[in-house]
């Protein structure tokens, strides 16, 4: 029989070895899975690296799909570590891209003023729709992750409307898309890549300036009592309510600038959700763990995690395996991170 | 009382050489007892000491690292509860585990009654244990209706149902008043004649003594005494219990208080409780400089929303309060910085933050002001070097001010609230009032005599002492005067050099006067109560 014995104060390197042996059980598990698809494993992941790592194309692209997980994952680290379970990044992006696209599409605004703007405004509305939630939270006691998670599918189907109505492009025939936005709408990106360098800039920056924040602010310290023990809290006379305020406003935020680097870098238009987003918003929630609450680790875990989706899609394409195959990856490294986590805080005793 | 059967048979349960370790702890070292056939035994030691710990391995929660459990001489293996009840061994737990909504007969009949119906199934076999123990149990009755006392006869008759031979009863007597304590001792004298044996935890000395016919005393997880009840004396029980004798003696000496300036007045005080029914009736309160005043009272009585009133930290419906002439803010933080300390009843849950360090702990109300911040800019070298100061100056023992609160000892996860909350970080004087919940509940000797000590010397500078305390006997010792909850209304104060430990216990349990009239949480199988004229000092009412 194994019995698990817990450890009062567990070292440091185990949370390490632990996350590697995680991270190697899931690569095995997935293996098997490519194995049963007909695909030999080994083949497949030298096949991942060769298409992400080996190359600069390879790296643009990790950093393309890494750069909205990092300013998601950094946004979320500070709700995990107030004790908020916001799975709803993903709307959050998809109201982010929303004020983005009607900001480029629809106001005078100077060129000069644009962009600056469309980050604004897409931190502002991924902010207060994070925000429903954290009200709903702390003046009705409604559960966080219903509220995050249905709004979701408010934010998708807000968005559709909006491309198949009123926002629907004047050129655009058949198709559900918003017209282009004009040039001084769209973000520089790095040469030869699409990559936006603003939105890259702001993820480092965010992770730095938020990981200061958490330990050396008197808003962090707040931010962590609250989270840790709100009823401490309560007896310090630190608002929990408002601290949940601002951290919502923080990690929707964080999510409404990605959905803004999505369109104003990559898309330059408002189209349908699963193209402006390919579940980024959930993925983060991997890179929030992995980085255990430390936004400044998130600049190691989001680009892993965009390793894995490029990787994904180099399989895809050069190994034609199904196209979810990515998502059954994603999953089984998430399911592995977080069943280790017993393994972090517990000793394992074979025996009676 | 002796035991019915002769010495040869072997004993119905016997623990060899159980060791039980924890992180960090050896909760249980090389611990050996037996409890022979109609005999009730005693366990008796500090909080802490490991008697729950012994406990679960009877009961079949925890299995020993090392040891034998032996069940009429037999060696068993205790895996489950299931499994003990099987072999005849049940447990009443410390706090009734039962559905509120559920009848008496529905709660019993679960894990043994019959599908369709259930509660019908037992209620007959209710009545009949009822009625042959003297426990006084409507099957019919809905659980949410019933006392502490008679929630507890419920979790004796859950036992007796499935035929147990040995019961423990976990620190029983916790929950109960006085009176009740009376009643539950009667339907233990009718067990142990019916040949049942029985384990009581306790760290009350005169329950023992009254109770029991052995004792085994535990220390620090070991066994360190042994000993038939008759015989023995409060202090022989107590030298083993802590390892060295202690004074019964009253701590303090009344200082005279007439002339003393009055601190902290609170007036017609009203506030309902989290379930929205009235738990404060107008509580009047006064408390001078170099005051000490205890409350007692059974828990739920609103001992626990007049502490919270009082920090800030529960709304109040009417009523006001002031300190030194001045109203009092109504939130938690002004109220601290005008000088009110607050040691919280549940220091794990709510006076510290346990995953953070001491450090960190020790800032918790200061972590905003200078020197420990500047500008929303927090100092961690100042941080680090106020924590060190604190440290050592109220002794806390610690591997270092960055180890997590968590793996101290409650003893000195109460010197870290002791330290913040007294430490007078802003030098203007350190606190005016202190509110002090359970202040040593879960301390041994040691760290209680510590506090008791921080608090004495605080009133000695002028504060004045609210102690809401469980322990009649903490209170008796420190307290120049004790008020008394009940049923929301601040019965008191009355003189602590002249009051009784059996005055108290029947105020506590309704026997004076109260304005509505009704006697509550006398249930039946209670003492009858009544209130005497002679009882202490009913006279010295508090009209401010």
């Amino acid at each position: 029989m194994i019995r698990f014995v817990p450890i009062a104060d567990p070292p440091r390197g185990r949370v390490i070895w632990v996350t590697l042996a995680a991270l190697v059980f899931a690569l095995v598990v997935a293996g098997l899975i490519f194995l049963a698809a007909g695909t030999n494993p080994f083949e497949a992941y030298s096949a991942m690296l060769q298409g992400t790592v080996s190359d600069w194309s390879g790296w643009s692209e990790v950093l393309r799909r890494g750069t909205p997980l990092l300013l998601i994952g950094i946004g979320l680290t500070l709700a995990f570590r107030a004790q908020f379970f916001n799975i709803g990044a993903e709307g959050q992006l998809l109201l982010g891209a929303i004020a983005a696209g009607g900001i480029a599409l629809f106001t005078p605004l100077p060129p000069l003023v644009m962009l600056p703007a469309m980050f604004v405004g897409g931190a502002l509305a991924g902010g207060l729709w994070a925000l429903i939630a954290a009200f709903l939270k702390t003046r009705l006691r409604v559960n966080e992750i219903l509220t995050t998670l249905m709004l979701n599918y408010v934010a998708t189907y807000l968005l559709i409307y909006l491309i198949n109505g009123p926002w629907k492009g004047k050129n655009v025939r058949g198709f559900i898309y918003s017209d282009d936005f004009p040039d001084f709408a769209q973000l520089p990106t790095l040469p030869g890549t699409q990559v936006g360098w603003p939105t890259l800039l702001l993820g480092v920056l965010l992770a730095v300036g938020l990981q200061w924040f958490l330990g050396r602010s008197t808003g962090g310290y707040e931010l962590r009592v609250a989270g840790e023990n709100p009823e401490a809290a309560r007896y310090a006379g630190i608002s929990v309510s408002s601290v949940l305020f601002k951290m919502a406003m923080v990690t929707g935020g964080a999510a409404g600038l990605a959905g803004v680097g999505e369109v104003a870098g990559i898309h330059h238009k408002l189209l349908e959700p699963s193209q402006i987003s390919s579940g980024y918003g959930f993925t983060a929630v991997i890179v929030a763990w992995l980085a255990r609450g430390n936004p400044l680790l998130c600049l190691i875990t989001a680009p892993l995690m965009g390793i894995i989706l490029a990787g994904g899609d180099v399989l895809k394409i050069n190994l034609n395996l199904p196209f979810r195959i990515t998502d059954v990856f994603s999953g089984v490294i998430l399911m592995s991170l977080i069943a280790s986590e017993i393994f972090v805080k517990n000793r394992v005793k074979w025996g009676k | 009382m002796t035991s019915a059967h002769t010495a040869t048979a072997p004993p119905v349960l016997e623990l060899r050489a159980v060791t039980k370790r924890f992180p960090g702890v050896i909760a249980n070292d090389k611990v050996s007892l037996h409890l022979n056939a109609g005999e009730v035994l005693a366990l008796l030691g500090e909080n802490g000491a490991g008697k729950s710990t012994v406990i679960s391995v009877m009961y079949g929660l925890y299995r020993p690292d090392e040891g034998e459990t032996l069940v009429d001489g037999r060696a068993v293996t205790i895996g489950s509860p299931a499994q003990a009840l099987k072999l005849g061994i049940g447990l009443v737990p410390q706090h009734p585990m039962l559905v509120a909504r559920h009848s008496v007969a529905e709660n019993l009949a679960l894990g043994g009654g019959s599908a369709f119906f259930p509660g019908r199934s037992v209620a007959g076999r209710i009545r009949e244990l009822s009625e042959k123990y003297g426990l006084g149990v409507d099957p019919g009755a809905r659980v949410s209706q019933l006392s502490p006392g008679e929630k507890q006869r419920v979790e004796i008759l859950r036992s007796l149902l499935r035929g147990v031979r040995v019961l423990i009863l976990d620190e029983p007597t916790s929950v109960l008043t006085p009176q009740e304590v009376g009643g539950l001792f009667q339907v233990m004298n009718e067990l142990r004649k019916d040949g049942r044996s029985l384990v009581f935890i306790s760290h009350k000395l005169g329950e023992v003594l009254e109770i029991t016919d052995r004792v085994t005393v535990l220390r620090k997880g070991k066994v360190t005494g042994n000993a038939p009840t008759r015989g023995a004396t409060r202090e022989t029980l107590a030298e083993m219990m802590v390892g060295r004798s202690v004074s019964f003696e009253r701590k303090r000496q009344t200082p005279d208080l007439k002339a003393a300036p009055v601190r902290l007045a609170a007036h017609d005080l009203q506030a309902l409780s989290s379930r929205g029914l009235p738990a404060l009736r107008g509580v009047n309160l006064e408390l001078r400089a170099g005051e000490i005043v205890g409350v007692a009272g059974v828990a739920g009585n609103g001992q626990s929303e007049l502490v919270e009133v009082l920090a800030g930290l529960h709304d109040l419906q009417g009523g006001q309060i002031t300190l030194d002439g001045v109203a009092l803010g109504r939130n938690a933080r002004t109220i601290f910085e005008s000088g009110v300390a607050h040691i919280p009843e549940d220091r794990i849950h709510m006076g510290t933050v346990p995953s953070m360090s001491v450090a960190e702990n020790l800032a918790l109300r200061d972590y905003a002001k200078p020197p420990l911040s500047r500008g929303g800019v927090r100092d961690l070298g100042a941080l680090d070097s106020h924590a060190r100061q604190m440290v050592n100056t109220f002794d806390i023992s610690t591997p270092g001010v960055g180890t997590a609160s968590r793996l101290l000892s409650g003893g000195n996860i109460q010197k870290i609230i002791l330290a913040r909350e007294l430490g007078d970080l802003s030098g203007q004087g350190g606190a005016k009032v202190i509110l002090a919940v359970h202040p040593t509940y879960g301390l041994d000797i040691g760290a209680t005599e510590q506090v008791h000590r921080t608090l004495m010397d605080a009133a000695g500078r002028g504060a004045c002492v609210l102690l809401v305390s469980e322990d009649l006997d903490e209170l008796l010792a420190l307290s120049d005067s004790i008020a008394v909850m009940y049923h929301g209304e601040l019965l008191g104060p009355y003189d602590a050099a002249t009051a009784t430990r059996e005055g108290i216990g029947l105020i506590m349990a309704g026997g004076a006067a109260s304005t509505d009239g009704t006697p509550h949480g006398a249930g039946p199988g209670d003492l009858s109560v009544q209130a005497g004229p002679d009882e202490p000092n009913h006279t010295r009412g508090l009209k401010a």
